[in-house]
């Protein structure tokens, strides 16, 4: 939790039921967001389906691009999933941060008296909603394309971990980003190198459960993208309250 | 109130505001006058704690800023001259929403008082986008109240309307201001500050350069006291004694 200044302190954690009722309101105003992100793209539904054509057209395109035979098909899968999901995901995360920037929502978000991580955890909670709605969508849709079967427990947790830690970054960029004049252009060139950990292991962990490699050869990029998820979340949540103050 | 001493805000080598005093007492209505860059949003950002000062102490309502920011968005509203509402949402959803932000207890009944003082409780079901630009700036003082705020900050609220957007949006900041809430609104319009506010403050360069109460001044002359203000930084006794 934030002291007085919104800015992290361990002297100012408040103790018994005033700690409980700081964590309904903490956890009032995380709903809220992710309530409101939600209800606004029922309506408009201009983020998912920007980044449901774009996902689609890509692995159209990859289908086109590649006539390959099954095995070779096989090898490429997890990149072409990962390239696809990357880049619907910074179209997403652009344009989530920008629907909060554009008619000063931002601001009506960073004057609510609640600790400003739960406007980070409630924007990435929307943002990974949207991706994996996306995902749910393309999974299905490349299986058919590709004739390969995608519904391995093992890929849908990678899949679930790889777009955590890509979200977790991805959120806290978009809203730097979102503050220059570039913020089309920024993201992608800040967000792509911090993520390449994530697709570096994404991919090879996918590529080991698709084709069936040992478990304990798939166990070590898993480890790594645990880790990543973990510390980024960490340094997202300390480092929101400076990327937001001006 | 507010209490502000030499207050200085540095964007890069820019000095915005410039070992800025300023005061405002419970109940007051301050309209801040003066011309672009001055810095009067700058100012309102600051005392509304979405900017941090570069050097100079803020206190209002007891809480010092920005060290206890948190504690005063509570009893702080603040109006800019953008909506600060989701287009996607109803004009009752944004004020639930904003409602839960704030953590208000029977949130339910409070959107519908609000909606009724701001006048859109026919159309609380429309999505805000639908809106035109005068209701959406009234719904954006009903977003800024719906905590029962002690301080309220406008910043320009009149950017943007027409005349009879504007008459409406002036009764409903009169119905705030009656309800003694202190109030501090930055304008260009100074016939709608005069027809306002209880107080007149002229910004000029970075620096408050004249104040002076409604009783102390014919309405008629404020147009002359702002001139003069800015163009030789005047202070009020000064001005009184010319006229």
């Amino acid at each position: 939790m934030h002291d007085a200044s919104g800015h992290k302190g361990i002297s100012n954690i408040p103790a018994g039921s005033e700690w409980k009722n700081s964590a309904r309101r903490y956890l009032r105003a995380l709903w809220a967001i992710i309530w409101k992100d939600l209800a606004a793209e029922l309506r408009s539904r201009e983020l998912l389906s920007a980044m449901l054509v774009f996902a689609l057209l890509v692995i159209f395109i990859f289908n086109f691009a590649l006539e390959l035979e099954y095995k070779t098909r096989l090898s490429v899968t997890a990149g072409v999933l990962w390239v696809t999901f990357s880049f619907a995901g910074t179209l997403g995360l652009t344009r989530s941060m920008a629907m909060e920037k554009d008619r000063g929502c931002l601001d009506g978000l960073l004057l609510a008296p609640v600790d400003r991580s739960a406007i980070y955890f409630g924007k990435s909670l929307g943002n990974l909603s949207f991706m994996l709605t996306v995902e749910a969508i393309v999974l299905p849709v490349y299986s058919l394309i590709y004739n390969i079967n995608l519904f391995h427990p093992g890929l849908l947790l990678v899949i679930f971990l790889g777009s955590v830690g890509y979200v977790a970054v991805g959120t806290l960029l978009s809203t730097m980003a979102v503050q220059t004049r570039t913020r089309d252009v920024l993201l992608p060139i800040l967000l792509f190198p911090l993520v390449i950990p994530v697709l570096i292991a994404a991919v090879k962990s996918s590529a080991g459960f698709l084709q069936n490699i040992e478990w304990v050869e798939i166990l070590p990029w898993l480890n790594l993208l645990v880790v990543y998820d973990v510390i980024f979340i960490a340094i997202a949540f300390m480092l929101f309250d400076y990327v937001v103050e001006e | 109130m507010i209490t502000v001493r030499k207050l200085v805000k540095r964007f890069g080598l820019k000095t915005v505001l410039r070992g800025l005093d300023f005061d405002v007492i419970g109940g007051e209505f301050v309209a801040l006058l003066g011309p672009n860059g001055a810095g009067k949003t700058t100012l309102l950002r600051i005392l509304a704690s979405l900017s941090r000062p570069t050097i100079g102490e803020i206190r209002i309502a007891g809480y010092k800023l920005p060290d206890q920011a948190a504690g005063l968005r509570r009893r702080m509203g603040f109006v800019s001259h953008l909506p600060l509402l989701y287009g996607d949402l109803s004009a009752e959803e944004n004020l639930l929403f904003y409602g839960r932000m704030y953590d208000i207890q029977n949130l339910t009944s409070r959107c519908q008082e609000v909606l009724q003082l701001v006048g859109l409780s026919a159309r609380r079901k429309e999505l805000v986008r639908t809106f035109s630009r005068g209701m959406q700036q009234r719904l954006a003082i009903g977003r800024a109240v719906i905590h029962d705020p002690e301080v309220i900050l406008f910043d320009e609220p009149y950017t943007g309307l027409d005349q009879e957007a504007c008459a409406m949006l002036d009764e409903v900041l009169r119905e705030v201001a009656a309800r003694g809430r202190t109030v501090v609104m930055t304008s260009h319009d100074l016939a709608r500050a005069a027809y306002l506010a209880s107080r007149f403050d002229i910004i000029s360069n970075g620096e408050i350069v004249a104040s002076v109460q409604r009783d102390q001044i014919d309405p008629n002359h404020l147009l002359a006291f702002y001139r003069q203000a800015v163009v030789s930084g005047n202070s009020t006794r000064q001005f009184q004694e010319h006229i």
